[in-house]
């Protein structure tokens, strides 16, 4: 090709000794083009984050030399020295993050850290540099880019953020953009907005983009050729159309086997007795302001929510619409100021005391991260037992139902003897949802737990959930900012927005015929809608509907 | 496994040695701790020429065999230094976890306290109770308790804090955990290396403080010995008795240095995320 912009030939990262693998990234060959967008997809451990920083030059210091032909206008990025390498990354090839505010430095102001770039490699004068960084503020789209110039990390929201290391990548005009998962940590109507704006990019500017992320409805909105990883390799590459309609390879199909679609499901027949009532809820949060003031956020804004048993209801929202407060609220982790908490008949809300801890047996909760969720210190089978002793059963009763549950969960027994971090992160959130059905709770509160997890491994945790449900027909609070995953498990969904519930409905007509502007603006953000993947897939997560009963 | 390095082993050695003659040393010496030979007074070592063959490192100005005064020495040192870093470590970590259970004015307050040990130097305050309730055993040893408990205070309450707000202790409480199984089966180990660094650091920098308030006379009172009473003893025979003075010093050095790199290596070893990437 001719118009190719960056390739990479027959590149290998080694791992340090004593890992899984020996190389992290082994005899990988792709090559990006003008004005295309290359989506590179692979599940956590695959090696496309080291690829992206192997080609900048970034890769930590505990990795080898990489091996292998980086080829750049004619150079080659492994071999160039050191001072060279640096005139082209950042200024020719420039890359974006996953974590906006961690890759802006908190205590200068946007503007400021946007025109660095211009002052170290350009001879500009400062006023021009001032203009062009607001031109490019408003490329991106920025709302009022003069404001925002003059602002913080900290007063910008996430998208924002994004927004200004977009700019900050375009400020020299690259030939090519590596963007890292951009849009992963980012609400899905704020995902939209900047695939959107990557479009508008590639389109006027012609940069050759190579977009990682581990979402194939972010492949089917914006990829023109997608590579798929697989631990280090490359599994297949091609045409976004051949690759997400006819793949070649069994793996490939498997990953687009498990990624999830609206499934426009209608709520299960012979639900129980409601096992959670919470009524009027409000949670106030108090911040200080600027000037001394102080500044009040009702975090939950007078909430009513029923589960029955065996019932499964989502509640949908983006980040900051109290969700996880109202969570928090309904466990009593967070005091709420007002509102009454029935669960399974009796009161909640205003226990105290013994009598509250005795009753926090009824409701448990798992988190987002399985990273932090488990005690490192303490072996994953006296995890899962200390439930049970604390409410009461002998250490011996409590061990055989943790090793019980642990082999319900799909673990070894034998894993019982083992600490948290010998353990990958699907593996620790069955640990966490063994943990928390170990008490044998009326009401699980599952806080955004398959968010973090791979699309496979979320799956296999939905389909746990369901299964371990269907047996013990305890009533779910499912929270996640995923419509996908919500529709794959509930009966009913809830939206959240501004600490309020602005629609509520089972997935067939909440998505059939949505009322409120709110809910149609998430349905319309959620990525690849328009391709629907082959029957294949749509059976392997009928299996999992089916089992929930 | 890492191979353990020699500086460690040698560190290790010193400490047990330390020890081991604290503990059981003075049934083997042939002479008492005060007990005096008017006859042999100021001998030098075995290595030197004057010296007596019954004293192998000397003896002091009224005679007393310098082994002898060393091992009681070292037992008062070290005794001293224990109880007082039990006494300030238990003090500290319990304020801070209150401080940090509790948050509003209790954290304040607590938290005013510790600032106003930590605006003074403790040698001063020290003196100043000394010389006012007069010295006694029991207030010496508290004294040395009340040292460094404001670092314990400090560290703990920073790191309760945020073991307190990581989801697992979260779900602990959601278990139904009360407090006591919160903070002492699942926060206290978790945040425990973090405090014996601290017992590490506190360690010899107590036996520090115990010489030098012995060497100006208001620590340990004669008949009792320590080393730093035993290096104030030797003050005035610097240029003709040192080896009353560079014992001692030798011992106090050796046994600080050696406990800060034990200190080091324990705090690897006590991570189980660590250990197994040494393995």
């Amino acid at each position: 090709m001719s118009n190719e912009r960056l390739s990479i030939e027959n590149l290998d990262v080694q791992l340090p000794t004593g890992a899984d693998r020996t190389f992290a990234v082994e005899g990988l060959s792709l090559s990006v083009a003008k004005g295309e967008i290359l989506c590179i997809v692979g599940e956590s451990g695959s090696g496309k984050s080291l690829t992206a920083l192997a080609t900048m030059g970034l890769l930590p210091s505990n990795l080898g030399k990489p091996q292998g032909r980086v080829m750049f206008e004619g150079q080659d990025l492994l071999t160039i020295d050191d001072a060279t390498r640096r005139s082209i990354t950042g200024r020719r090839i420039a890359m974006i993050f996953q974590e906006p505010m961690a890759a802006l430095n908190p205590i200068f102001r946007v503007g400021e850290q946007v025109a660095e770039t211009f002052r170290i490699h350009t001879d500009l004068p400062r006023s021009d540099i001032r203009r062009k960084v607001i031109e490019l503020f408003g490329e991106v789209n920025l709302p009022d880019p003069e404001q925002i110039y003059h602002s913080y990390p900290h007063q910008l929201s996430g998208g924002q953020c994004q927004r200004v290391m977009i700019a900050t990548a375009l400020a020299l005009d690259p030939s090519v953009l590596i963007a890292d998962e951009p849009t992963t940590a980012l609400d899905v109507t704020t995902q939209a907005q900047i695939l959107k704006l990557m479009l508008d990019l590639r389109a006027k500017h012609d940069t050759g983009i190579i977009f990682i992320t581990h979402d194939f409805g972010v492949v089917a909105e914006i990829a023109d050729r997608v590579a798929v990883m697989k631990m280090g390799k490359l599994i297949e590459i091609g045409p976004r159309d051949e690759i997400l309609n006819h793949p070649r390879e069994d793996y490939t199909r498997s990953l687009l086997a498990a990624v999830p679609t609206l499934a426009r499901r209608q709520e299960r027949k012979g639900l129980g007795n409601p096992v959670l009532l919470a009524r009027n809820i409000v949670k106030t949060f108090t911040r200080a302001g600027g000037f001394g003031g102080t500044r009040t956020v009702k975090a939950v804004d007078n909430i009513d929510l029923t589960i029955r048993r065996g019932e499964t209801l989502g509640l949908v929202g983006e980040s900051g619409s109290g969700k996880s407060t109202l969570a928090q609220c309904v466990i009593r982790l967070v005091q709420p100021e007002s509102g009454d908490i029935t669960i399974s008949g009796g009161d909640f809300s205003s226990l105290s005391g013994k009598a509250l801890r005795e009753a926090r047996r009824k409701v448990q909760i798992v988190f987002q991260d399985p990273y932090t969720a488990l005690d490192p210190r303490q072996k994953i089978g006296d995890a899962i037992a200390e439930g049970p002793m604390i409410h009461g059963l002998g250490k011996k009763a409590s061990t055989a139902r943790a090793l019980d549950l642990l082999e319900a969960c799909g673990l070894d027994r034998s894993a019982g003897d083992r600490f948290p971090h010998e353990f990958s992160g699907g593996q620790r959130q069955r640990i966490c949802i063994a943990r928390a059905l170990a008490v044998e709770p009326e009401l699980l509160i599952a806080d955004e737990s398959v968010s973090a997890l791979d699309v496979s491994v979320q799956a296999q945790v939905l389909k746990l959930l369901a299964d371990m449900q269907a047996r013990l027909g305890f009533g779910i609070l499912f929270i996640t900012h995923d419509l996908r995953v919500a529709s794959q498990i509930c009966d009913n969904i809830a939206v959240m927005k501004g600490g309020r519930i602005v629609e509520r409905g089972d997935p067939a007509t909440l998505f059939g015929a949505p009322k409120e502007n709110y809910t149609k603006e998430l349905l319309a953000a959620v990525p690849g809608k328009s391709w629907r993947h082959h029957a294949e897939a749509a059976t392997a997560l009928d299996d999992i509907r089916e089992d929930a009963p | 496994m890492k191979r353990t390095s020699p500086i460690l082993l040698f560190a290790l050695a010193v400490l047990f040695f330390a020890f081991f003659v604290a503990i059981v040393g003075n049934m083997f010496t042939p002479h008492g701790a005060s007990q005096q030979n008017l006859l042999a007074r100021l001998k030098p070592p075995a290595f030197m020429t004057g010296s007596n063959p019954n004293f192998p490192l000397g003896t002091d100005r009224i005679g007393r065999d310098m082994v002898a005064r060393l091992i009681a020495g070292l037992q008062m040192s070290l005794s001293v230094a224990i109880a007082g870093t039990i006494i300030g470590a238990v003090l500290g970590s319990l304020v801070g976890f209150m401080a940090a259970h509790f948050r509003g004015w209790v954290d304040e307050a607590l938290m005013m306290l510790v600032d106003f040990q930590a605006s003074l130097p403790f040698i001063l305050i020290t003196l100043t109770l000394l010389a006012f309730f007069g010295n006694s055993m029991t207030l010496f040893v508290l004294l040395m308790g009340l040292f460094g408990w404001e670092k314990y205070a400090r560290l703990s309450r920073g790191v309760v804090l945020s073991a307190v707000n990581q989801p697992y202790a979260k779900a602990i409480v959601a278990l139904g955990a009360g407090n006591g199984r919160l903070y002492i089966r699942h926060i206290l180990p978790n945040i425990a290396s973090a405090l014996i660094v601290q017992v590490t650091l506190t360690f010899p920098q107590i036996i520090l403080l115990e010489t030098s308030l012995s060497f100006l006379g208001l620590g340990i009172q004669a008949p009792q010995t320590s080393l730093g009473q035993i290096l104030g003893d030797g003050r005035d025979y610097l240029s003709t008795a040192w080896w009353i003075s560079v014992w001692p010093g030798a011992v106090i050095f050796l046994v600080t240095l050696s406990m800060s790199i034990v200190g080091d290596w324990l705090r690897d070893r006590l991570d189980p995320m660590l250990r197994e990437r040494a393995t």
